[in-house]
């Protein structure tokens, strides 16, 4: 399969920073992710043959962790924080009231798959809670008007 | 961006050039940048050990580990190469001070990897960032990049015939990864599963050479050491806690942020005159002191210096500095139930104390809270989690019971509140449903 150039030079210059070819697979997943919006079948085999492994053992790395997922989802996925610090500082209200604005549930997409919501755990914002992250962009201080600001900022950029 | 705070009892150090400019090579070199490691490099092995020893500073991830001690247990002679892995993976509720640190002063991390490295032995180091911290690996690997152009890094490093290399790592999401062992599994390429010790990483790490563990801060720290002395470090804070601490506070407080204040900082002073104390006229019930895993405090019992050692003898852990203010407003159950809910996310799996324990406990809570809970489950609760401790490879089953066993014993009337069908005190509507999860 092809990737962009971006990502092969990304690859190349990992590669050799690591005495075993494997190393490479967590952050090399995640940036492949990126391109292909989801790790694929077909992202999944052509990994395995790259990094000498077989594709379940890239399966198995996969289903450890949190930010990979198998499954297509909104180009925008809103990750919004309800651990604790975010929780006593309004986080569920802020989870509750995306998943009304977007009209859809956890891990759903909205039909036009623009967006996806999921309840993330600590994200590392806490001095600046409630927080979210939309794709990797870190949105904190959050209040429900701040939300609906910044979710109509991603849907007018996507149609620019 | 995370934005900053300050305050007039702040002494800083790691956070000196917060806000300066100091992701620029250049502007690092001006601020005493790479001096530390200049100095290092005419120093002894061993007399980097002792000062970084005699210096007080102890691990910054939670354990509190003393880190010069740590560098001495890695034996002079390997037949395998000797690592330095800078643990990045900052993911501990209530902890967002590496974030900082990366974020506006990356090369005194790279400096504080290769000061441990001369120190060990090692000729290259990884600075593992966690996968959801995107725009920190871009400052990072920027910063390793000049460090290279420059001839800081690399083959000959500062012409002293000595070569060190230094690669950024990321994560993809995993709290466990954060764990030492854990994290050597994973920048192998392999699930975060944590691996038994004995042997220790610093005699069998990654690949199986010696590698010495420190967490972000930490070796942010190390620099200053070489420069400032382990004498004027040591001072800075208290008997055996050398240093000062990136404290994280959140929750309900007026002025949330991360400040840089000297070990043994009351706590009390710290949430009231640093944080600006409860605002709207609510006040203290409970503070996670460092982070998740620790025992929740009363507001009784806040008095407490907050350096590693007065904060175990009131019960509790300094952890890795997020200190969690919770208000009167708030459901303990509810809290605690958060919490554990965080654990079952992230436990593997690997050891069954912690599998089972933390989905046990989630779902009691989960039932307690919604009014289903027995007076029984609040014994339960305690149970369960004292016999998580000290049964599970990694401290994640540890993390998970501690808190909980505290809520029981400091709370119990709030879990009393919540027996035969009453709803949560604390929601007039009864305790929300969780939204209902469409796909996987």
């Amino acid at each position: 399969m092809k990737f962009s150039d971006e990502f092969e030079a990304r690859f190349a210059e990992m590669l050799p920073h690591y005495p075993m070819k494997r190393s490479a697979l967590v952050p090399t997943l995640l940036y492949a992710q990126d391109e292909v919006g989801f790790i694929s079948d077909e992202v999944i085999a052509e990994l395995a043959g790259r990094l000498d492994l077989t594709e379940l053992e890239v399966r198995n790395v996969i289903s450890y962790y949190s930010m990979l997922t198998t499954k297509p989802r909104g180009k925008f996925n809103v990750q919004v924080c309800t651990n604790i610090s975010c929780l006593v500082r309004g986080g569920e209200e802020i989870l509750r009231h995306c998943a009304k604005k977007l009209g859809v549930g956890n891990k759903g997409t909205t039909p036009d798959g623009l967006f996806t919501l999921e309840e993330v755990e600590c994200i590392g914002a806490c001095s600046w809670a409630p927080a979210a992250q939309i794709n990797y962009d870190f949105h904190e201080n959050l209040t429900t008007e701040k939300v609906d600001e910044v979710i109509e900022h991603y849907r007018s950029k996507s149609t620019r | 961006m995370a934005s900053l705070v300050s305050h007039p009892d702040e002494v800083k150090v790691v956070s000196r050039r917060f806000g300066m400019g100091a992701t620029e090579i250049a502007r690092y070199l001006e601020l005493d940048g790479y001096k530390a490691v200049r100095k290092a490099l005419g120093m002894e092995p061993d007399a980097i050990i002792n000062e970084v020893k005699n210096s007080g500073l102890r691990g910054r991830g939670g354990a509190g580990f003393s880190t010069g001690m740590k560098w001495s247990f890695v034996p002079k002679q390997s037949a395998k190469p000797k690592y330095v892995l800078c643990n990045g993976d900052e993911s501990e509720p209530g902890t967002c001070k590496d974030r900082l640190i990366f974020e506006h002063d990356p090369h005194a991390v790279i400096e504080g990897v290769m000061i441990g490295g001369l120190a060990v032995g090692a000729k290259s180091g990884y600075i593992y960032i966690r996968g959801e911290y995107r725009y920190l690996s871009i400052i990072m690997q920027k910063a390793i990049r000049d460090a290279y152009a420059k001839g800081f890094l690399g083959k000959n490093i500062f012409g002293s015939g000595r070569d060190f290399d230094i690669y950024w790592h990321g994560g993809a999401g995993a709290y466990e990864v954060g764990e030492e062992s854990a994290l050597m599994e994973s920048l192998e390429g392999k699930r975060g599963i944590p691996r038994i010790r004995p042997p220790f990483p610093a005699v069998v790490g990654l690949w199986g050479g010696p590698t010495v563990i420190n967490n972000a801060e930490t070796l942010a720290n190390v620099p200053h050491i070489i420069l400032g002395g382990a004498d004027w470090y040591a001072k800075l804070g208290t008997p055996k806690n050398g240093g000062t601490r990136l404290f994280c506070l959140s929750g309900n407080i007026a002025k949330p942020g991360v400040y840089e204040l000297p070990m043994g900082y009351n706590l009390k002073k710290m949430i009231y005159e640093v944080g600006g104390g409860i605002p709207n006229g609510r006040k203290l019930k409970a503070v996670v002191p460092g982070g998740s895993s620790c025992p929740a405090l009363t507001a009784d019992e806040i008095d407490v210096a907050m350096d590693f050692d007065s904060v175990a003898k009131v019960g509790s852990m300094l952890g890795s500095g997020g200190v969690v203010v919770v208000d009167d407003a708030q459901c303990i159950v509810k809290f605690a139930l958060r919490t554990m809910k965080f654990y079952k996310h992230e436990s593997c799996g690997w050891c069954i104390p912690c599998r089972e324990g933390t989905d046990w406990l989630e779902k009691t809570l989960t039932r307690f809270h919604r009014g289903g809970g027995m007076m029984k489950d609040i014994d339960n609760m305690q149970y369960l989690s004292e016999n998580m401790l000290g049964r599970t490879f990694c401290p994640l089953g540890d993390a998970a019971a501690m808190p909980t066993i505290a809520f029981v014993k400091k709370f119990r009337k709030e879990f009393e509140d919540h027996l035969d069908g009453k709803p949560c005190p604390y929601e007039k509507e009864g305790a929300v449903e969780e939204l209902p999860v469409f796909a996987h």
